[in-house]
């Protein structure tokens, strides 16, 4: 069966609008996606219905919510194939999960002696954190270098990784230039010296399947934002094993088993990494989105996707001036670009102006941004509702752009 | 010329160009007029943050009235200070310090007064404007 764009594109409101008199063109889906009605339906629902705080009361309203929360968690493990149900941490986003591990695995496993390894391809939310525990633990932070190619350094890697090395971080795909990294054979480098791996798989969920045990990671994190559900829920995936040594990050209700002023037990995995109420509606339409993607396959959302992606990169390749970034590294979802010398928010600005939305600037990815040696990029980042015919815009956009600023 | 003065003058301007383009050519053109700063304060110090671009702002007093000079690493942007430089250079600190910025409402641009945007044209204007407290406030000193 073809891939029907244009039906797909009828599930998602927020795309039928106008922008400076012209049809939107959504190209910011980096950043965040749109969502599809079904989301929206059923937040709406959740709170005309059964909205109550979970896990607390005996009441049937609440018995009702928690019920549907959990049932987000199972259907959260199933999508991303996890052994347990309890290994699937609801958290705010990405950056939230990220914060979690270092945090908590960096005050029970890092000291003077331990080395972290980050990469250059990251965002800053798979940066700071580690910095923060490091200089915290008086750790020290590596970082893997990038080919010219803009791919990782694996050699520098493996020369890299040492006894003193107590978790890798690296970015699944890359959120600035789209580099889908050798996940894989950087999990088994780690394993093979028995350091445990966590992948920011904030772009990398949304464009490819995800089986965390095939994958063999130890810690997988996402947002649902960018996967086209609702904003402030994220996903930490963590292997039993490291979950139950980890001691809790944040600390307040939920997470407890018993509290008096002498001592204070915590509860089970999940909920001692849970404290709080949680963001009970935004959790239950995540399933909803999940749902929804699992409805269309995500193997003919990449092969939509990787058709459209290198439409434009051809595309815009043709424009005289047109710099890819990263060009030949295996890409998902993003085309990073430069125009000639112009200021990428120079061409930002006048792009916009054509309805197109697109992001410059460096991507919160400035240490890659440095290494190139450039001010940021401008970033088109597709969805699967997105079209060649929308691509065509932006190529003339680009085409204007030239013109104004020759 | 009051900042007034040329303030209308720059609506005036302005109210020529119905679409989008041709008001951003003009401020492309007004980029290529803007008075440079000296590359010697192309440093941090003189460096406008909340900028995606590039900004440096510098000020000095000469008879009582304050010279801005600026420059940045994009053309919009270039445009978009020399349009502050063209209503705040050659006045009065205090004259700097009261000046009703409405016009760059009126001129169509009200989008990038906005807080969020990253150009920083708020940042711009709230550096002069400090320049000029700063030029008042040693200028009232002098007196006493």
């Amino acid at each position: 069966m073809s891939f029907d764009v244009l039906k797909i594109r009828k599930d998602f409101p927020a795309l039928h609008q106008q922008v400076y008199g012209k049809p939107l063109v959504y190209f910011d889906n980096a950043a965040t996606s749109q969502k599809p009605e079904a989301v929206i339906n059923q937040i709406a629902e959740y709170y005309r219905t059964i909205n109550s705080n979970v896990h607390r009361g005996v009441h049937y309203m609440s018995q009702q919510a928690t019920d549907a929360f959990e049932g987000s968690r199972k259907r959260i493990q199933e999508y991303i194939n996890a052994a347990n149900h309890h290994e699937i941490i609801i958290t705010k986003g990405a950056t939230d999960s990220i914060n979690l591990v270092a945090n908590s695995f960096g005050r029970k496993f890092l000291d003077e002696n331990a080395e972290v390894i980050i990469s250059s391809l990251e965002h800053h939310a798979n940066i700071v954190p580690w910095q923060v525990i490091c200089e915290k633990q008086k750790a020290k932070l590596r970082v893997i270098p990038v080919t010219e190619a803009g791919t990782l350094d694996l050699k520098a890697f493996e020369q890299m990784i040492n006894d003193k090395t107590k978790i890798v971080a690296v970015g699944h795909i890359s959120n600035a230039l789209g580099v889908v990294n050798p996940i894989k054979k950087i999990i088994a480098i780690a394993h093979q010296h028995n350091v445990p791996v966590m992948v920011d798989g904030a772009q990398g969920i949304v464009h490819d399947s995800i089986d965390v045990q095939a994958m063999g990671c130890d810690f997988y994190c996402f947002s649902s934002h960018k996967f086209y559900g609702p904003m402030g829920v994220g996903v930490l995936y963590g292997k039993e094993k490291w979950l139950e040594e980890m001691p809790p990050y944040q600390t307040g209700g939920e997470m407890i088993k018993s509290v008096t002023f002498e001592k204070t037990t915590y509860n089970e995995l999940p909920f001692k990494f849970e404290t709080g109420t949680p963001n009970v509606a935004d959790v239950i339409g995540f399933k909803s989105a999940i749902d929804y993607i699992d409805g269309i396959g995500m193997e003919s959302i990449k092969a939509y996707e990787d058709e459209i992606l290198d439409y434009g990169i051809k595309k815009l390749k043709a424009i005289d001036g047109v710099k890819i970034l990263a060009d030949g590294a295996p890409k998902a979802g993003v085309i990073s670009f430069l125009i000639d010398d112009i200021h990428p928010y120079d061409a930002g600005t006048i792009i916009d102006k054509f309805g197109i939305a697109v992001r410059t600037g460096n991507h919160c990815a400035q240490p890659i941004m440095d290494l190139l040696c450039i001010p940021g990029s401008i970033r088109a980042s597709l969805a699967f509702y997105n079209t060649k015919d929308e691509i065509d815009r932006l190529a003339e956009a680009i085409i204007t752009v030239k013109e104004m600023f020759a | 010329m009051s900042i007034q003065e040329t303030a209308t003058k720059i609506v005036n301007e302005f109210s020529l160009f119905d679409d989008w383009m041709d008001k951003y050519n003009h401020i492309i053109e007004m980029g290529k007029t803007l008075p440079m700063i000296d590359e010697k304060y192309k440093t941090d110090q003189y460096l406008i943050s909340g900028c995606q671009s590039r900004v440096w702002v510098s000020a000095e007093l000469a008879e009582g009235k304050v010279i801005f000079k600026a420059d940045s690493d994009a053309v919009i942007t270039k445009g978009i200070v020399n349009l502050l430089i063209r209503v705040f250079s050659n006045q009065a600190p205090e004259e700097i310090i009261d000046a009703d910025m409405s016009f760059i409402d009126e001129i169509g641009l009200k989008e990038h007064l906005s807080p969020t945007r990253s150009n920083g044209l708020v940042s711009m204007i709230k550096q002069m404007k400090l320049y000029a407290v700063v030029f008042k406030t040693k200028m009232k000193e002098q007196q006493a």
